[in-house]
């Protein structure tokens, strides 16, 4: 029965995974909020743990409207387009060692493939929507997501070129027989991903299709209801998925740090000791809500919490080659992956409460001036390390430090011409308008 | 067919009819119900792909007749009407109101209220500027500098609040000077909020001033030069970020700003990164002003002897002063009875608009949002 499993797996990413995407927007706007100098949603249940859910209900209770010049069929299916997508991109990526649904030998390949046919979904949408911010804020997406494309996948060859393997499992692997997590093997194609990722995935300073203060909501905005909920879905999915192929090329996947070191195997104690401590953080809290059901609410938070945290801990009290041992690289993998995607996405957030959004032709100009061009240079400078190591027999650290310093030079030259070509005022050569039939 | 849109009326605009459009133009409607035109503007945009190629403002959508409406009021009654216009500078408005009148009536505040008036509207000043630096932040998408603005503003609110009541329209003046004796603590709590303050607004400044992001989208953008400025009659930080050195409370001084010394803040290129940077040296003069004030509030009377029934003579006046967005000025003219015979206000925030036309022509949409951010206009102040 080879396909129970996978299939198990697939029904588990896709009950979950709403869930997970109404709690990111949560753990968002708290992130938000205090940067913000203010609380955040604190209502609906203990600091506002439940808001996610009474939100998801509202959506789904809303009336369903479709505009009346739309395009009822694409309006229709766009929304699927979208979600469906970003989460079949999740099936290629393996959280933990164990918890993968599809082992691909192309893996990494597939998951790009895959996740940017979502396009399609805004652009559509877009379009059916039959008006004029909808139908910016599509063109813009497109565009923007054709040349960031370019610069994330010239981003992601630079560690292919040291991983060697397409299959996701291989690239975290390669990492752990190195020994050296590729963001330090290839910082600057880490920072190209990063950039380019969150351009992809439309967030700010990047959210041009759904700039809200140009565009109202870019594509979504005739949008209302549920099927304005499964384009943030959509959204949010690919956060994950961006953040997880960030994190399974350039941040060593499912390996605890210094996974190899064996005298600093203490670290494995630090997932059940997290959760530990957010479950007694829960307990403290809990008899000073206001409400009983509030209380009631957050010690199970805390048993969650508890729970969680034994069962990190079983597989390393376990006797030594008992199954349940066996487990723990799972269990421990699973913990560290999802650690780094949140810290990932975490960095996702700092960077949009912080910056302002660029403008539509300068994001073109960091793309397709800086970034696809520092990508190329990136793929080189590696390409240069790894043949001066495996051709003439360099040790690795010189030769691939080499290469970084020659990408960073690179960089430094585009950033330092860059500004020179900058035109403020497009199409300075002003138009003449002649009035028509004057 | 012949509906005709007059594109960029005044500043050299022409007519284009609507159903000759080329394929690649669209015509797309900002507003009145959209998140950055600061209320119910509508901005009709003639569009070549995103390239702004021509504009026209629609306004009125906020018209609620205040200058009718001092027609059928007594002098006093039509205080409060004027808080309304710029909802955001309410003490402003009063206070150049209550000049005007007293002008007419050849009456004079006491000393002690005027320099209770000048710290008001000073800070006041600062507190128009804050909400203008958040929304404007918020427009270009720096989400954060909002919420910051508003906390400092929340101070401001709180002093008034104290002072007389109201947060936000005050009514804080009277005709003749001051309804209400100064707060035992007006002085300490103005130090102690200008004590902070200057640190507030370097933390704004580390937030946006040298922004990569923040600088690509203000350098360059909106330009007007002095001359056109001064050709529109565009007045207050819009007018001096341009480069042209005038500000009402050293040229023609009102209040107690004679006494007090404060620079006038000027650009040199006229865009949206100096006009941004000339508010902020403004807020800062601002506090200064307000510390020289609160050093020595002279003792006395607050309110002149106008008398209980106000019934200037046959004339007419006209007063201005310099408010957050520029001149506000107030032309009255009275027929010799209690109630004005006509009230005529010079918005500021009016005036400052017709420039929007020019100042986005060639930008794409976006600067668009920008640069109504930077003109700082109140609908309530616009549409009267």
């Amino acid at each position: 029965m080879p396909y129970v499993l996978p299939v198990l797996f697939a029904l588990v990413i896709v009950a979950l995974l709403p869930l997970v995407a109404g709690y990111i927007v949560l753990v968002e706007r708290k992130v938000m909020a205090d940067m913000q100098v203010r609380l955040g949603p604190m209502r609906v249940g203990p600091h506002g743990l439940l808001q996610p859910i009474a939100d998801a209900v509202k959506l789904l209770l809303k009336e369903d409207i479709i505009p009346e010049s739309a395009d009822r069929l694409v309006f229709w299916g766009a929304p699927l387009i979208s979600v469906t997508t970003a989460m079949v991109a999740l099936a290629a990526l393996p959280i933990g060692p164990f918890f993968q649904i599809a082992e691909l030998n192309i893996g990494l390949l597939f998951i790009l493939g895959v996740s940017s046919l979502g396009i399609f979904g805004i652009v559509l949408g877009g379009w059916a929507s039959n008006s004029h911010y909808s139908l910016l804020g599509a063109l813009r997406s497109a565009a923007q997501l054709v040349s960031y494309e370019t610069s994330a996948g010239m981003a992601i060859v630079g560690a292919l070129l040291l991983a060697g393997t397409l299959s996701t499992r291989g690239i975290v692997q390669a990492q752990a027989q190195t020994e050296v997590w590729f963001i330090f093997a290839a910082p600057v194609g880490f920072f190209i991903y990063l950039v380019a990722s969150i351009a992809e995935t439309n967030r700010a300073p990047f959210d041009m299709p759904e700039a809200e203060s140009e565009l109202v909501a870019g594509y979504m905005t005739e949008y209302s209801g549920f099927r304005w909920a499964l384009y943030f879905l959509a959204e949010y999915t690919n956060m994950i998925v961006v953040a997880s192929i960030a994190t399974t090329l350039f941040l060593g996947g499912w390996l605890r740090p210094f996974a190899s070191t064996s005298y600093l195997d203490f670290l494995d104690w630090l997932p059940p000791l997290l959760m530990a401590g957010v479950a007694g953080y829960c307990f403290w809290r809990a008899p000073k809500q206001p409400v009983a059901v509030q209380k009631m609410f957050m010690a199970a938070v805390g048993l969650l919490c508890i729970v969680l945290a034994l069962v990190l801990i079983m597989p390393m009290a376990a006797p030594r080659d008992s199954f349940l041992a066996s487990s723990k690289a799972g269990i421990h993998g699973a913990f560290w992956f999802l650690f780094k995607v949140g810290a990932y996405i975490y960095v996702f957030m700092w960077l949009r409460f912080t910056f302002p959004r660029y403008r539509f032709d300068q994001l073109m100009r960091l793309g397709w001036q800086f970034l696809v061009p520092l990508s190329i240079v990136n793929v080189m400078g590696i390409g240069v390390g790894l043949a001066l190591h495996r051709q003439l027999n360099w040790p690795a650290a010189p030769a691939l430090i080499l290469g970084i310093v020659l990408t960073l030079v690179a960089g430094a030259y585009l950033l330092a011409t860059g500004e020179k070509h900058e035109h403020p005022r497009v199409g300075e050569e002003e138009e003449e308008e002649t009035p028509v039939n004057a | 067919m012949a509906e005709r849109y007059n594109f960029g009326a005044g500043a050299g605009g022409v007519n284009v009819e609507t159903t000759v459009l080329g394929a690649d133009e669209i015509i797309l409607n900002m507003g009145p119900q959209h998140p950055s035109t600061h209320g119910v503007l509508r901005v009709k945009l003639r569009l070549d792909g995103e390239k702004v190629v021509g504009s026209e403002c629609v306004i009125g959508y906020l018209h609620r007749g205040v200058e009718k409406i001092a027609e059928h009021r007594s002098y006093q009654q039509f205080a409060p009407y004027v808080d309304r216009m710029d909802y955001v500078a309410a003490v402003s408005n009063g206070l150049g109101y209550c000049e005007t009148v007293e002008k007419l009536l050849g009456a004079e505040a006491p000393p002690r209220a005027r320099v209770i008036r000048t710290i008001l509207t000073e800070l006041q000043r600062i507190a128009s500027h804050l909400f203008w630096l958040g929304t404007h932040a918020l427009d270009i998408g720096a989400l954060t500098p909002l919420f910051y603005c508003l906390r400092e503003r929340e101070e401001i609110l709180k002093i008034f609040e104290k002072y007389c009541g109201a947060r936000l329209t005050t009514h804080a003046f009277r005709i003749g000077g001051l309804q209400y004796e100064a707060y035992d603590e007006l002085e300490k709590d103005t130090e102690r909020f200008c004590k902070d303050f200057d640190r507030r607004v370097d933390e704004y400044e580390s937030l946006l001033t040298e922004n990569r992001i923040w600088v690509g989208r203000t350098k360059g953008i909106g330009v007007l030069t002095a001359d056109a400025a001064i050709a529109m009659g565009v007045t207050g930080p819009v007018l001096r970020a341009s480069g042209v050195q005038w500000d009402i409370r050293k040229s023609m001084p009102y209040a107690a700003y004679d006494q007090y010394e404060f620079s006038i803040p000027t650009g040199k290129n006229g865009d949206t990164y100096d006009r941004y940077l000339v508010r902020l040296e403004e807020m800062r003069q601002s506090r200064k002003i307000c510390l020289q004030a609160i050093e020595n509030i002279p003792a006395g009377p607050i309110l002149g002897k106008v008398g209980k029934v106000l019934k200037p003579p046959p004339g007419e006046v006209y007063h201005s002063i310099e408010a957050p967005k520029g001149e506000l000025g107030y032309y009255i003219v009275s027929d010799g009875t209690t109630q004005p015979y006509r009230v005529r206000i010079r918005p500021p925030s009016l005036i400052n608009l017709e420039a929007l036309d020019q100042m986005i022509r060639g930008h794409l949409v976006a600067d668009v949002v920008a640069v109504i951010g930077t003109l700082d206009i109140v609908l309530g102040e616009v549409d009267r």
